[in-house]
Formats: structure tokens, C-alpha cells, sequence
């Protein structure tokens, strides 16, 4: 048996090697040339890049800036930097939570029975998600709210909200004296710890003797009734400032500026009509099977409901829809078009522009998104590991 | 004794009056209980609410004739589509064809052929569909250039600074996916590579275009990039945008195309490696052909994605269809009538939009059945 020499480079291992370090080098050097152009480049402009721009102070005007106090002719560009961060962060929650009640309600209508409330559904999924959303924002701001909404006199008014051309003004929560609010706070916990109980034990009654109360009920008036009468004994532990019309425009109170309130309202519409496609996909993908064997071993419609059609549909529904969560939180950067101070507009844009340290500021942006997404992507691995999990 | 007489089958009866028909179909779909015929009431009021005054203002109080502002600022009750009707050459083609009329057929047969190409690739029967599409992504590029920016056969060059409307949109979408397309089958192909620097280079470029939103890639791609090339070398904005969305759409592709192999069986890699295949005869014969059909709807759902997106291009300054109509209704002539802009721009995208979703869902669930029966 003679045994045939193979040639080192037939040698897949040795190939392998070959093709790797090649690769290497040449994405290397690429970066490296890239990286020496860019140098030269920047000396030849005479653009020093460092980061001692951080320190010294902003020269324009920030609006709206709730979390952190701005104030020109003090407030450095790093502070800025965090602004700006703050309120992508604040339109992200806003928009998260707005647009998942509505995709939810729009995606449960959309499976009505009803053919009108369906097919109405199906008309507002089609046209939201197909238009463009910098559209979208730019219509709402400046085709519609900015034409047609009122000066601040003639406020349309939502019980303490009111909506005006210059944005929306809410009640603002505060805390007057700290020992009271921490002890309601303290006798919520309680009444929490109160009702967890109450469900763990109505469980384990239900498994020994098969009756079925309504505890999530029961928790509810607990929970309503407990909060309500320490609020009221405590004396009203927690404050409200109320905006008040003043002569020209209101005066306390939180205010959405109406760049925020547009912006918040396209990416709500936009990304709800998204969700609701994956709710619709969520709960059809519940087999019918399912239902069968729910009905045929007797239970009731909220009890399929609630133990077979939405834990099987929610494991569908969620990943895209924290996607999506994603998706709305890098959409916001489009706020730059209509002016909201986020991070785009007030690093990226202005002070980029007032600066010049386009290399700097650029990766600083870039790393914030890239932070946000492997954040969310490490949370949807962590779903779908628990998922997997209580699959098997 | 005949033995047909003993069973004659009769005509089946019709199904009782109360099933067929429309007023059973009321009855089951807008009626059937108390709930459904509350939402029903609720969805009829909403529409009335809105839906006529809609039409009133679009279509029946609305302003088609003459040419210049004065007849729409007399009728405020309806839409001024007068505007869209004077500035359609602009909107669609940009400001280069629309004040040189006598080249306008350009950008016209430009579309015509992308359309006489499109229509037979979207009906299921044509024959050498893919010889269409292979023509599509190659020679039309070319014959695009030709016609649209020209330069050869004595056809005046429009300086793509001058581009717009429409066709710019189109353009930047177009280059987008032509060249998006190669690039992200090879990182799908990466990605899903044995050798470990491979797939960790693929990985690293696929994640790091996909965490960041278009727009700051745009941004780079206008201030950054121009950094990266040696002084000599400029680029107009346009050509700037076109690497900032093929840089971004290719990380897209990829994972659509990612998807497509990841369904092909095992068994087929290997079965052509037991014939002796290397690994391009491999991946070029036997797994792409069938993970790019496989994953044809969802690079179509990119290509959506990234249609939309296109617009995002105004907001460093170039005139697509979107900032077109902005800027056309903010003009001195057309002040004030935005709203017919917008509705304009975002009718076009709608239309392109809901056309490619509505066949990538055809495609997927006719996939779907195909991996059903087998």
C-alpha cells in the first residue's frame, strides 16, 4: 500500500491558515492606509484631533433639557454629549411604551371577527409602515401641527394637559416632604408583598382543592383601595405641579416641546403599525390544534385565553418586537429634521459643526448606538435562552 | 334487475338562504352579536368622520386647472394639486431635467426599461428569469449612467449634483442594492465560514453597520469620508451617499442571505463535498442558488427598508423626492402648500413600498406551501 504524499498546499488546515492571515493583512492594511490618510489629512487642514474641546463651553442654546440643567455660557460640550444621550433615552421610553399599547390594540383588532374593525386595522398597518418615517415626522410637524394647532390661549385641553403650537403641557409629580412620601412609598411595598402572598396562596388552594378565585381582582381592589386611603391619611404625599396659562404662555408644570410631541407621535404611529403585524403573526401562529385541545379538556374562553393562547403567542411576538424597540430607538435620531435636542442633532450636527472634530464625534455617536444594541441584543438572547428553557 | 336504479345521486340542494349571500355575510361578519355590532357602529362613525371630508378636500373642492397659485389661494376648501401638476417634471426628475424639457426623455426611458424589465420578473411564468435578473443588476446599471448622467453618444452630462426627485431616490436605492447585493453574499458566506478570523471579521462589519442608524452613517459618509482618501480624490455628495447606504444595506443583505443558507440542509453541503466539490464549486453551484430563491423575500423586505430610507438623504442636503417637495412648497410660488407636497412624495413611496411588500408576502407564502407539500 503505497500512501500518496499530499502536497502542503492541498492541505486544507495549512489552506485554511493561508486564507485567514491573507485576509487579515489585507483588512489591516486597509485600516492602517485609511487610518494614515485620514492623519495627513487632518494636519494638512490643520484640524488637531483631541479630545480638550470636551471642557470648554457650548456657545448655542439647548432647549430642552429635563434631566440635566443648561446653562449657556457654562455648560461644556461633554455636558452636551450627556444631553444629549438623556433625551434619546427619554424619546426611546416615550415612544416604546406609546407604541406598544397601540401596536397591541391595533394588532388585536386586526384578528377581530369584525370585518370592518379588521380590514381598518389592515388599512392603517399598510399605510403607516410603507410611508417613510423622516416623512412622517416632517408631515406631522409641519404640515399638521405646526399649520393647525392653536396659540397657547386657545389650548385644546385634555383634563390637566393641554396641547398648543408650542408642544404639550403635563402635570409634573413632585415629592414635598420626603418622610411621607418615603412612608407611603413603604406601605405600597407592603400592600405588594401583601398581594404576592395572597396569589401564591390562592395557587396552591386552587391545586389542592380545585376552586378558582378571582386573585388578580382581589389584588386589584386591595392594591387601589390600600393606595388611595394612605394617600389620602398621609395627606397627600405627593404633589403636582399644574401648569397654569400665565399672559402669554403657561407657566409650571413639564412641556413637551411640539418637536418632542411630533416626534413621538410619527414614531408611535410608525412603529405601532410594525408591532401590531407582529402581534397579528404572534397570535395566528397559535395553532388551531391548540384551541381544540384547550376546548376538549374543558376550559373556559378566559382560561385558553390566558394559559394557551398567550404564552405560546407572546414567545413569537416578543423578539421581533424588542427589534423593533431597537429599530424606533435608532429611527429617533431623525429628530434632527424637526430640531429635538438628541443626540444626533446636538453632537453630531451642532457641535460637530461649531467644533469640527468630525472623527471624534462621529465615533462617539456611533459607539452610544452600538452600546444600545448590544444592550438589546443581549436582553433577546436572554429572553430566548429563558424561552428555550421552560420549552423543554 | 338494473343495477343503476338502486342508487341515483340527486342534485345536491342549495345551501340554506341564510348562509350564502350578502346579507348572511353581514350577519356573520359585521352583526353576530352584540359586541360586533357595537364595533361595527364605532368603525362606521369613525370613518364617516373622517373618511368624506378627506375626499372632499382631495378630490371633489380640489384645484387641478392653471398654473399658477392664484387659483388655489381663491379655493381654500380644497387641495392645490395645480402644485404638484406644475412642478411634476421637478419632483420627479430634479431640477437638471426639469429646466432642460428637451432631455426629459431620458430619465423616461431610463424608468420604462426598468419597469419593461420589472413587470415580467414579477409574473410567475416568464421563462429565464434569472438571465432577466442577471441583466437587470448588470447591464442596466450601465445603460442607466449612460442615458440618465450621459457623457457617451453626444449626450450632455447632468452632474448628479444636479440630480433629484425621484430618479435620485431611485438611483440611490438602485445602487444600493446592485452593489449591497455581492457584498453581503460574501459576508453571509463569512459569517457562516469554518475559519474563525473570517467569521469574526464578518460579524464585526455586519453587527457594527447594523447598530447604527443610517443617518449617522450618512453623516460620516459626508464629513468623514473625504478624510479617508488622499486629496486628490473628491466625491460629490450623491456618490458620498451611495457609499454610506451601500456600506449599510450590504450588513443588511447579508443577514437576509444569512438566513436563506442557514435553511439549506446540511445534507446538500455534503453531498457535494462527497462529489468532490471545492468550496466555491460548492457555495456557487449547489447552496446559493438555493438560499438566494429561499431568501428572496426578505432581501426584498430590506430593499423596502432601505427604499424608505432613502429619504433620510435630505436631511444632509440632497434633493430626493422628499426634499424636493419641501423645498418646491416652500418656494415663494407654492408657500404654504406643504401638506400636497407631502402627500405627493409619500403616495409615490407608498405605492413603491406596498408593490414590493405585497409580492415578497406572495413569494414567502407561496414558499412556505412549496416546503409544505414536499
Amino acid at each position: 500500500m503505497s500512501k500518496t504524499k499530499i502536497p502542503f498546499y492541498r492541505n486544507p488546515k495549512i489552506r485554511s491558515l493561508f486564507v485567514q492571515f491573507f485576509v487579515l493583512s489585507l483588512v489591516s492594511f486597509l485600516i492602517l492606509s485609511i487610518y494614515q490618510t485620514t492623519v495627513s489629512n487632518l494636519i494638512e487642514r490643520g484640524i488637531q484631533t483631541s479630545t480638550s474641546f470636551f471642557d470648554d463651553v457650548a456657545p448655542f442654546k439647548i432647549g430642552f433639557s429635563p434631566f440635566l440643567d443648561f446653562d449657556l455660557g457654562k455648560t461644556t460640550y461633554i455636558e452636551v454629549f450627556y444631553i444629549g444621550i438623556l433625551n434619546t433615552i427619554l424619546i426611546a421610553i416615550l415612544g416604546i411604551i406609546a407604541s406598544t399599547i397601540l401596536g397591541f390594540i391595533v394588532g388585536i383588532v386586526r384578528l377581530s371577527p369584525n370585518w370592518l374593525a379588521s380590514k381598518c386595522a389592515l388599512v392603517y398597518i399598510e399605510v403607516f409602515r410603507n410611508v417613510p418615517l423622516l416623512l412622517q415626522i416632517m408631515f406631522w410637524n409641519f404640515a399638521v401641527f405646526l399649520a393647525t394647532l392653536p396659540p397657547p390661549k386657545k389650548s385644546i385641553e385634555f383634563g390637566f394637559l393641554y396641547l398648543n403650537s408650542r408642544g404639550l403641557h403635563t402635570p409634573i409629580p413632585y415629592v414635598e416632604d420626603e418622610l411621607r412620601f418615603n412612608f407611603w412609598i413603604f406601605i405600597l411595598l407592603m400592600t405588594v408583598v401583601g398581594c404576592i402572598f395572597l396569589s401564591k396562596w390562592a395557587k396552591k388552594s386552587f391545586e389542592h382543592t380545585g376552586v378558582k378565585r378571582p386573585v388578580f381582582f382581589y389584588n386589584f381592589l386591595i392594591f387601589t383601595i390600600l393606595a388611595t386611603l394612605s394617600y389620602l391619611a398621609l395627606g397627600g404625599p405627593l404633589e403636582f405641579d399644574i401648569p397654569v396659562l400665565g399672559k402669554f404662555n403657561f407657566k409650571g408644570g413639564g412641556q413637551l416641546p411640539l418637536p418632542l410631541f411630533s416626534l413621538w407621535f410619527a414614531l408611535t404611529i410608525y412603529t405601532s403599525a410594525f408591532i401590531a403585524e407582529n402581534v397579528r403573526a404572534g397570535i395566528s401562529s397559535v395553532s388551531t390544534g391548540q384551541l381544540e385541545a384547550a376546548n376538549s379538556i374543558g376550559l373556559n374562553r378566559t382560561q385558553t385565553i390566558n394559559m394557551i393562547v398567550i404564552p405560546q403567542a407572546m414567545r413569537v411576538i416578543i423578539p421581533p418586537t424588542i427589534s423593533q424597540f431597537l429599530n424606533l430607538t435608532k429611527n429617533s435620531s431623525l429628530a434632527v429634521a424637526v430640531g429635538y435636542e438628541e443626540i444626533v442633532a446636538v453632537w453630531a450636527g451642532i457641535s460637530l459643526n461649531q467644533t469640527g472634530q468630525a472623527v471624534i464625534i462621529i465615533a462617539m455617536t456611533i459607539i452610544v448606538y452600538e452600546c444600545m444594541s448590544l444592550f438589546t441584543s443581549f436582553i433577546l438572547n436572554m429572553y430566548n435562552r429563558k424561552v428555550q428553557i421552560t420549552e423543554r | 334487475m338494473n343495477k343503476n336504479e338502486v342508487f341515483i345521486k340527486l342534485p345536491d340542494r342549495p345551501p340554506p338562504s341564510s348562509t350564502v349571500g350578502i346579507i348572511a355575510w353581514t350577519q356573520k361578519n359585521l352583526f353576530s352579536s352584540t359586541t360586533n355590532t357595537l364595533t361595527t357602529i364605532l368603525f362606521f362613525y369613525l370613518i364617516y368622520l373622517y373618511i368624506p371630508p378627506f375626499f372632499d378636500w382631495a378630490i371633489f373642492n380640489a384645484n387641478f386647472s392653471g398654473s399658477d397659485r392664484s387659483i388655489c389661494d381663491a379655493n381654500k376648501a380644497g387641495a392645490c394639486w395645480t402644485f404638484i401638476k406644475v412642478r411634476f417634471d421637478q419632483l420627479l426628475f430634479g431640477l437638471y431635467f426639469a429646466s432642460n424639457p428637451d432631455q426629459i426623455w431620458r430619465p423616461v426611458v431610463a424608468l420604462s426599461v426598468f419597469v419593461l424589465i420589472l413587470i415580467p420578473l414579477v409574473i410567475e411564468k416568464t421563462p429565464h428569469k434569472k438571465w432577466l435578473l442577471i441583466f437587470l443588476l448588470t447591464i442596466y446599471p450601465i445603460i442607466f449612467i449612460i442615458l440618465v448622467y450621459g457623457g457617451y453618444f453626444g449626450i450632455p452630462i447632468s452632474n448628479t449634483t444636479q440630480w433629484g426627485g425621484f430618479l435620485l431616490t431611485f438611483a440611490l436605492a438602485f445602487v444600493g442594492i446592485v452593489l449591497a447585493l455581492p457584498i453581503g453574499i460574501i459576508l453571509a458566506l463569512g459569517r457562516r465560514s469554518e475559519m474563525p478570523i473570517i467569521r469574526a471579521l464578518s460579524v464585526t462589519y455586519i453587527e457594527f453597520w447594523r447598530g447604527t442608524p443610517l443617518i449617522t452613517i450618512l453623516f460620516m459618509a459626508s464629513v468623514m469620508l473625504p478624510l479617508f482618501f488622499p486629496s486628490g480624490v473628491e466625491f460629490d455628495k450623491v456618490v458620498r451617499a451611495m457609499i454610506g447606504i451601500t456600506l449599510f444595506q450590504s450588513a443588511y443583505t447579508a443577514e437576509a442571505v444569512r438566513g436563506g443558507l442557514q435553511a439549506i440542509d446540511k445534507g446538500q453541503s455534503e453531498a457535494s463535498m462527497a462529489l468532490g466539490m471545492g468550496y466555491w464549486q460548492r457555495n456557487v453551484f449547489i447552496i446559493l442558488p438555493q438560499a438566494l430563491k429561499i431568501s428572496i423575500p426578505s432581501i426584498v423586505n430590506t430593499f423596502i427598508a432601505l427604499f424608505k430610507d432613502t429619504s433620510l438623504v435630505s436631511i444632509i442636503g440632497l434633493l430626493d423626492l422628499l426634499n424636493m417637495s419641501q423645498t418646491a412648497s416652500r418656494s415663494l410660488d407654492w408657500n404654504g402648500y406643504d401638506i400636497e407636497g407631502y402627500l405627493f412624495a409619500g403616495f409615490i413611496f407608498w405605492a413603491c413600498c406596498y408593490g414590493m411588500s405585497s409580492y415578497s408576502q406572495k413569494l414567502e407564502r407561496k414558499l412556505d406551501t412549496e416546503g409544505r407539500t414536499e
